[in-house]
């Protein structure tokens, strides 16, 4: 259906880590024995609980219940099957909940390393994001310097939900390190948890947990442009990955007519936080989130404002579609080019052709 | 168009403004440093009486954190939603490209010409020892 | 010499009606004072009333304009800008012929207030004065029923204590809470609500002690004025998760000041998500968008200002023009003016609904 002489980019695949053992050569010595000692199960995330059904298709767990362990399951999957030309893997095993920054450092070393040697290295269509300690600026910045060398990380990635809203000023040095070698900043659904997941409180549900992220994105899009990210570093690009999309126009509908009356508070901010946006950030379809009529889809589609803006994604192995009915019903065809290849060269420098 | 004499200079000082109506418009007349600017009083956003909110200054930056402030006294702000317009130019600042408030032509005349007219003073009578603001409207 | 030029607008509204859905009147602690016992009298004028924001005059997020008030809401009598029913009448109900509005009073009401029983007496208090120094003075304005929302039986009793009199049109909720407000602390008050058959407005604001995001505080007002949207979100969220709706068929929730632009594709996420993990709520009979379709009012104000203003109707089209209310938020800055605040190409019967009939049927008005 994709058909191989489009060659798509699915921005957004997830690589999972099997378990914690798997990194243990990829961290030094003391970490690795201290680990082990200290008995430290895994770092997974319950911004997606293993058994749950968004976290992984049923037809794509293995037989114990875990799906994308292994690059050859993958790269059947999204790169045969569903015939992209290249995959961006981002791991979301949890470094960024930790609180010691040393541990969570030497763990996004290791995670790296182990996407480069268990999923770049096997095959060459992947490609990835750098997983940064948010815990401690220079040390993410000192990452970014580290796995930039090698070109086929192609972002930065960092989760939605943080300790601080990722536009504030002593977050800069990372958008300073990216933007200095022409990785996207990918800022990605989930938590660190060191807030609760809405400014009510905890909720009780995992679903209000999932939905929530949406309005993470949302606060993460005010920062950015509040603080004059994008004026600081004019080069920067932004991709919001499994956000849902259809939040952001009434969003900007907010934020823009607030920004004309309260420009003076922040006078950096010298247009249309909508125009910004359609400069600097970039969403992934995957999931869609959907009227239930194709022509409200189309409609939907409208009220973004630009046909740069969305990239093709599968979020495999998230469970966000059934078979494989990637591009979500109702977005005009004549976007599909758009999606699934234009738009998502123009925005990761790094997979252009050399 | 037609020309209206609409106050005695003296009740404009510099700094000053004063709402006035001008052949059925409300419109506001500023001075500063001496030099007269006319607005319609009328905010082009939602409508709210622009002489109604605060003078200020232009506040603009090329890099976050720096607030360089400069031209106290030539921003108007609208009571409402804050909207900045610029008093020389009426153009808005969030869109000067697209919103502006009307502006209109004011000149200061002695009052011996005015006496003789063309000019219009709608609620005040004039005297040949003043000077007075004509708005063009 | 200045000379007052205003359009006149009673003759337009004279035709559709209209009902102004959140009106903030300033209530003063003088007015409050007889209904406070000596204990809580001495109280507030040692300690003063603490919000989780920290400051004992002004916001962390400072205003934009003195009070949030448009500048020329300030009376000419004095004091804060809506505390005198004249300047109201003069300025707002009869400039625009408004025939009914709903008062929300946001402090001093002892909404927020960190001390529970403190918060208890000063909501009893604020709804006295609501009644006293402005419904029962002024037939067009019905007051609000403030609670103080953290104690849910006390929020209980202050409704019950309430529910009979016509001066309460609803009760009165601010949108960030302590906990997730679909949770069981929160029940008592919509059983007293429901039972009262009185609608919920849910009005953007309080200080939750959370950060204002879930990726924590912000640096500037402008923010915590887009997240104000995201706090309703989470509202909306939370009450159809909790299942609040199958426990009360009847309640009716009003968010107000809210703005409405992010309703459908909140929405359009639910009922997504719902559709996959629909296993983890089973308490939950229909879809979410349901839930929002039955039990769900927004108002208009601040009204969505789109680059294609074709694409706020399309937003108002989704979430059905009967859910939508007229609000003027005055005396705020970000006031919308009833004259100019729908957007024009609105059908006659559409502005009738908005501006009045909507109102009139969820509020019960005459």
């Amino acid at each position: 259906m994709m058909g191989p002489e489009l060659k798509a980019i699915d921005c957004d695949v997830h690589p999972s880590v099997p378990d914690i053992k798997v990194l243990l050569p990829y961290l030094d010595t003391f970490w690795r024995d201290s680990i082990s000692e200290r008995g430290m199960p895994s770092l997974e995330s319950i911004s997606y609980p293993p058994n749950a059904p968004i976290s992984a298709r049923p037809d794509f767990r293995g037989t114990n219940g875990a799906a994308a362990t292994d690059v050859s399951q993958l790269s059947a999957q999204v790169l045969d099957r569903w015939q992209a030309s290249i995959a961006i893997c981002n791991c979301l095993y949890g470094i960024q909940l930790l609180f010691s920054e040393d541990m969570a450092a030497a763990f996004a070393r290791a995670l790296n390393d182990w996407i480069a040697k268990e999923w770049l290295d096997r095959d060459a269509r992947l490609r990835a994001s750098i997983v940064v300690p948010m815990q401690n600026v220079d040390m993410a910045v000192d990452e970014i310097e580290r796995c930039a060398k090698d070109r086929r990380f192609v972002q930065v990635l960092v989760l939605v939900m943080q300790e601080t809203p990722l536009g504030r000023r002593s977050n800069w040095p990372i958008f300073a390190a990216a933007e200095r070698h022409g990785l996207p900043l990918g800022i990605h659904a989930g938590s660190a948890y060191r807030n609760p997941v809405t400014s009510l409180g905890w909720p009780s549900w995992y679903i209000e947990d999932y939905a929530a992220q949406s309005q993470g994105f949302q606060s993460q899009v005010a920062s950015l442009i509040c603080e004059g990210v994008f004026a600081k570093f004019p080069a920067l690009k932004v991709v919001l990955i499994e956000s849902g999309v259809t939040w952001l126009p009434g969003f900007l509908w907010r934020f823009s007519k607030f920004w004309r009356g309260l420009r003076t508070e922040v006078p950096w901010v010298d247009r249309s936080p909508a125009e910004i946006v359609r400069d600097h950030i970039r969403l992934t379809i995957q999931p869609f989130d959907a009227p239930e009529s194709t022509d409200d889809v189309e409609r939907a589609v409208d009220h973004l404002r630009s046909d740069d803006i969305l990239l093709f994604s599968s979020d495999f192995p998230h469970w966000q579609f059934d078979g494989d009915q990637l591009m979500p019903a109702g977005i005009p065809a004549g976007l599909h080019r758009k999606i699934l290849v234009d738009n998502p060269l123009a925005t990761y420098d790094r997979l252009k052709p050399t | 168009m037609a020309k209206h004499v609409v106050a005695p200079v003296s009740e404009i000082p510099p700094g000053g403004r004063k709402l006035v109506n001008a052949g059925g418009r409300a419109i506001i007349v500023f001075n500063l440093d001496g030099e007269f600017f006319a607005l319609n009083n009328r905010c082009p956003h939602r409508g709210g009486s622009l002489c109604d909110g605060i003078v200020t200054g232009l506040v603009l930056s090329d890099e976050p954190g720096r607030y360089d402030y400069s031209r106290r006294g030539e921003i108007i702000r609208c009571p409402w939603h804050s909207w900045e317009f610029d008093i020389r130019t009426g153009q808005s600042w969030c869109d000067p490209k697209k919103v502006r408030v009307r502006q209109y032509g004011v000149s200061v005349e002695p009052g011996a010409r005015v006496v003789q007219g063309p000019y219009v003073a709608e609620t005040f009578s004039v005297s040949v020892e003043n000077d007075y603001v004509v708005v063009e409207a | 010499m200045n000379i007052e030029v205003r359009q006149p607008v009673r003759a337009q509204k004279a035709k559709v009606g209209l009902i102004d859905c959140d009106i903030h009147p300033k209530l003063t602690v003088e007015q409050m004072r007889p209904y406070l016992s000596n204990r809580w009298w001495d109280y507030l004028q040692t300690y003063g009333i603490r919000y989780r924001h920290g400051y004992a005059k002004g916001y962390a997020y400072p205003k934009m304009t003195p009070q949030a008030a448009r500048r020329d809401a300030w009376p000419p009598g004095g004091g804060l800008p809506a505390s005198d029913l004249d300047f109201v009448r003069v300025q707002h109900l009869d400039h625009y012929g408004v025939d009914h509005g709903i008062m929300n009073p946001l402090s001093p009401t002892g909404q927020g207030e960190q001390n529970p029983e403190f918060s208890t007496a000063l909501c009893f208090a604020a709804n006295e004065v609501q009644a006293e120094v402005w419904t029962h003075r002024e037939p067009r304005l019905r007051s609000s029923i403030v609670v103080p929302y953290e104690d849910g039986e006390a929020s209980r009793a202050e409704i019950r204590r309430r529910a009979a009199s016509k001066d309460y049109a609803q009760v009165f909720l601010l949108s960030r809470t302590s906990e997730a407000i679909g949770r069981r602390r929160y029940w008592p008050i919509f059983e007293a609500a429901a039972e009262a058959g009185l609608p919920i407005g849910i009005h953007v604001f309080g200080y939750s002690g959370w950060p204002m995001t879930s990726t924590g505080y912000p640096s500037f007002y402008i923010e915590e004025m887009t997240e104000h949207a995201t706090s309703s979100q989470a509202v909306v969220t939370s009450m159809i998760m909790e299942g609040v709706f199958e426990r009360y068929r009847d309640l009716k929730i009003v968010l107000i000041e809210s703005g409405f632009g992010w309703l459908p594709a909140l929405g359009w996420r639910l009922d997504k998500h719902w559709k996959r993990l629909k296993d983890e709520v089973p308490h939950l009979k229909r879809a979410p968008s349901e839930y929002i379709r039955e039990h769900f009012w927004v108002t208009t104000q601040p009204m969505e200002e789109a680059e294609q203003p074709e694409h706020v109707i399309d937003a108002m089209n989704w979430i059905g023009m009967d859910r939508i209310l007229f609000a003027s938020d005055y005396p705020h800055w970000d006031f919308d003016d009833p004259v100019l605040a729908l957007p024009p190409s609105l059908s006659e019967h559409q502005r009738r609904m908005i501006y009045a009939d909507n109102a009139r049927a969820l509020y019960k008005l005459g």
